[in-house]
């Protein structure tokens, strides 16, 4: 079969299993994994090519842990730090070591155990933070641990990539694997075999130098994601050609990803650095959203070719042996948190969704399957079986979530909620558009200490806001995974102040319709703009050019000799009137736009503010003119 | 003693009284004048400018017509934002100790309606007892007010440049620290105070 006839099978699996497995409530990881054992084991559609199309799918990984690095902002880092190390940190260490010594008792190597335990530590972020997040749990004490947790081996993640070529029986310094490999399709032989790729300048290098270069290397990705990378990005966005920015990203990432092979580190571990460096950088989110589909599709297809590649000889020669596995597996994993619950103050149904939620093996167990074998600590024997058990586990999550649901959490009392947020929550303003109008809204509501998150596609004006320490991120504000990524659905207040009027409306429109919780504040250019954002589904529109105006027509009526108060009053009398016509032709306007009977009314509407200014210049005291008037000469009552 | 007058009129283009009360002030020397509408059209008062102003003066004088028995709205927006806590009461408030001030009035109704048997059912000093308490707890020495009463007939009747010329030598005997300090507190109304002297001045 060839790529593209391979390919379309691929797309067809997923297209049906993954809308499939979401509706039953099991995640897309899983539905990725059915759809692969469908086409592989069950009909044996596609075959050999499984190992070439996973090899190039493992960037997928790369891309993931860029997109991970990206989501770490140091200062978060920091500020978690005690949960991050203490219960993180213990999770991983404690629940490794305990499967490493389960491991030992079967009789695998010390080395192979180690790995094990490492790999299978790991819970699913893709299934637990989706699940948590469709279940309103995120904000719970124990939805808050599980986040942690997850964040940590996240990162751990990195060292187990640095430490299982150490553990290789036939240890090679600098070994490497194929996750960098840019998808030539190379053979398996080539891209996992040791010691067989091409020697490069560097291998040559003495082992000190080596060390020293890959410092250097290290040190080299830092400084110029904050000095070179910015710039070029900066200068790339100014083409304003999108897709070219995208190409950019991914050229950022492929690049680190080789120059990470070429001196031998895991490119999983360069793209999550860059990733890092780049997570307080504007462009964030831009590259966060061109990076983002990349790494869906690549992730699923190697889900797939894992699925496919699932021994179903295997699970129905053995399948007490594999479901008890699988088992034993999650009750060790739930009992390790279940400590550590305990011990950070976790109770009642916090402590048990804290325990059950994470008790599965995760997505990246396929990915340091695939590293392990290739390192050569792990061999098929011990991977087929671990590979099925770690999709039993996953396969068993959504019941662990409905046992919680009905029976555990109802009986239990909820831990009391602390007081201190320690999660950084999306910002509760998104500002799009940060030209003459969005600088001015941003501004007061920064000074008034709100958290304002801002989207505009200048490159420079972005880049000076952050200076002065303005959350602000490059890319085009109409673009719906943007506005995701920049936390619109937890937004209480979303204001649109773009300067293109067709460009505004639309946005509108879009955000109304999908984020129907979210109150829409809009730039207006004129009055009709206010009738057709109202319509797109703003909840206030404002002309932006009204307000400024009628401060000047205030004060050229001081310039030329009125009192400043009676200036004052006349801008308010005009305001309001103006509002009550705004209000008055909204109805003729939304049925028939600019017709006739609308020029009516509003010349009706200008005939009366005449009439009103005109009556104020009399020295009469009539039912117009409301404001600090003595009362009639003469009147006898005073 | 530095002499400072506030206007507080939110109609100065049609005012018959104050406007001019304010423009005879402003010729005299060595008083300073402030139209607060003037200045704050839109209410924003600049707080320490005010606090500025009034530290700098010895003799602060409010102009204003009558309104239900107090003064236009920003007045008592002035009051509420410039008389802070810590500044001009308190117990470390005591930038305004010992100052003198009054209320230079217009009012609607005659003379005969400010008195305990009129309409109003007291005298003018009287109703306006919270600005009186305002300065007592100021530490500041308040003054009988001065007053205009049918102010809106004083022009048709010629009232008003007899009121003026009072108003001017007032303010000159304030000025130049001729004002029996004493007497004007334990007085009803201010008027009548300088009319000899102010006599004596229209003469010359």
């Amino acid at each position: 079969m060839d790529l593209l006839a391979a390919g379309f099978v691929y797309l067809v699996a997923a297209v049906i299993a993954v809308p499939l497995a979401k509706r039953l409530g099991l995640g897309s990881v899983l539905g990725y994994l059915i759809a692969g054992l469908v086409i592989g084991p069950v009909l044996g559609v596609v075959g050999g090519e499984t190992v070439d199309i996973q090899h190039f799918a493992e960037f997928g990984v790369v891309m993931m842990l860029f997109l991970v690095g990206l989501e770490l902002q140091p200062a978060m880092l920091w500020r978690m730090r005690a949960q991050l190390l203490g219960l993180g940190g213990m999770q991983v260490l404690g629940t490794a070591v305990l499967i490493a010594a389960a491991a030992l008792v079967f009789g695998v190597a010390w080395q192979a155990s180690l790995a094990l335990g490492m790999i299978l530590a790991l819970s699913s972020t893709a299934i637990v933070l989706q699940t948590l997040g469709e279940k309103g749990l995120m904000p719970t004490a124990g939805g808050k641990g599980s986040f942690s947790v997850l964040l940590t081996q996240d990162i751990a993640v990195i060292p187990m990539l640095a430490l299982m070529p150490l553990l290789a029986v036939n240890a090679v310094a600098g070994g490497h694997d194929g996750h960098g490999d840019s998808g030539h399709g190379a053979p398996a032989a080539d891209a996992h075999g040791h010691g067989h790729g091409a020697p490069t300048l560097f291998d040559t290098l003495p082992d000190w130098a080596q060390a020293v270069a890959v410092l250097l290397i290290i040190g080299g990705i830092i400084v110029a994601g904050r000095t070179v990378i910015r710039p070029v990005f900066r200068f790339i966005a100014e083409a304003r050609l999108r897709e070219i920015f995208t190409a950019a990203a991914l050229m950022l990432v492929i690049g680190i990803a080789l120059l990470m092979n070429y001196v031998g580190l895991s490119p999983a571990l360069g793209t999550f650095l860059a990733g890092v460096v780049l997570s307080d950088s504007e462009y964030r989110h831009e590259l966060e959203s061109d990076i983002e589909p990349f790494k869906g599709l690549l992730l699923g297809l190697f889900f797939i070719t894992v699925g496919a590649g699932i021994d179903f000889q295997l699970l129905l020669s053995n399948p007490v042996g594999l479901v008890g596995l699988a088992l034993g597996l999650m009750a060790l994993k739930a009992g390790v948190l279940y400590v550590l619950g305990t011990g950070f103050g976790l109770r009642g149904a916090d402590r048990w969704l804290f325990s059950l939620g994470l008790a599965q093996a995760g997505e990246f167990a396929f990915v340091l399957f695939g590293f392990a074998a290739g390192a050569g600590i792990l061999g098929a024997e011990v991977i087929k079986p671990m590979t099925l058990v770690v999709a039993l586990t996953m396969l068993l999550t959504p019941l662990l979530f409905i046992l919680y649901e009905k029976v555990l959490a109802p009986r239990a009392v909820r831990t009391e909620d602390r007081a201190a947020d320690e999660i950084d929550e999306a910002g509760s303003i998104v500002v799009a558009g940060i030209g003459r109008v969005g600088q001015i809204i941003t501004r007061m509501l920064v000074t008034n200490g709100h958290k304002v998150t801002v989207l505009d596609h200048d490159p420079e004006t972005i880049e000076n806001l952050s200076r002065i320490g303005f959350r602000a991120y490059y890319g085009d504000a109409t673009r719906p995974d943007l506005l995701h990524s920049a936390g619109l659905e937890d937004a209480k207040l979303f204001v649109a102040a773009l300067d293109d009027r067709e460009k505004q409306t639309e946005l509108v429109h879009h955000v109304a319709k999908t984020y129907p919780e979210v109150t829409i504040h809009a730039r207006a250019h004129d009055r009709h703009h206010v009738y057709e954002l109202e319509r797109a589904g703003a909840h206030l529109a404002q002309r932006e050019t009204f307000e400024g105006a009628l401060a000047m027509g205030r004060d050229a009526m001081t310039a030329i000799g009125y009192h400043p108060f009676r200036a004052e009053a006349a801008s308010r009398t005009f305001r309001s009137h103006d509002r009550e016509a705004l209000d008055g032709l909204r109805e003729s306007w939304n049925e028939s736009g600019v017709s006739k009977s609308y020029i009516d009314a509003m010349r009706a509407h200008s005939q009366t503010l005449f009439e009103l200014m005109k009556a104020d210049r009399h020295d009469t005291h009539d039912r117009s003119e409301r404001g600090w008037t003595p009362p009639p000469k003469g009147d006898a009552s005073l | 003693m530095r002499t400072l007058v506030y206007l507080a009129h939110p109609r100065p283009d049609r005012s018959e009284i104050n406007a001019p009360m304010f423009e005879a002030a402003r010729g005299i020397e060595g008083i300073t004048c402030v139209d607060l509408y003037g200045e704050y059209p839109s209410f924003e008062m600049n707080v320490d400018r005010e606090q500025q102003r009034i530290t700098e003066h010895d003799a602060i004088v409010f102009l204003h017509p009558l309104y239900w028995y107090s003064v236009p709205a920003l007045l008592r927006e002035w009051q509420d934002l410039v008389l802070e806590h810590g500044f001009a009461y308190g117990h470390s408030g005591h930038a305004l100790d010992g100052k003198v001030t009054f209320n230079a009035v217009t009012c609607g109704a005659a003379a005969e309606a400010y008195t305990p048997e009129g309409a109003n059912g007291a005298h003018l000093r009287t109703l306006l007892m919270p600005f009186e308490k305002t300065a007592d707890l100021c530490r500041m020495r308040y003054l009988a007010p001065f007053a205009l009463f049918g102010a809106g007939r004083a022009v048709e009747e010629g009232r008003d440049k007899s009121h003026l010329a009072e108003w001017r030598s007032l303010l000159k005997a304030l000025r130049d620290d001729t004002l029996d300090i004493t007497a004007a507190r334990a007085a009803l109304s201010l008027n009548g105070f300088t009319a000899a002297g102010a006599a004596k001045l229209e003469a010359v």
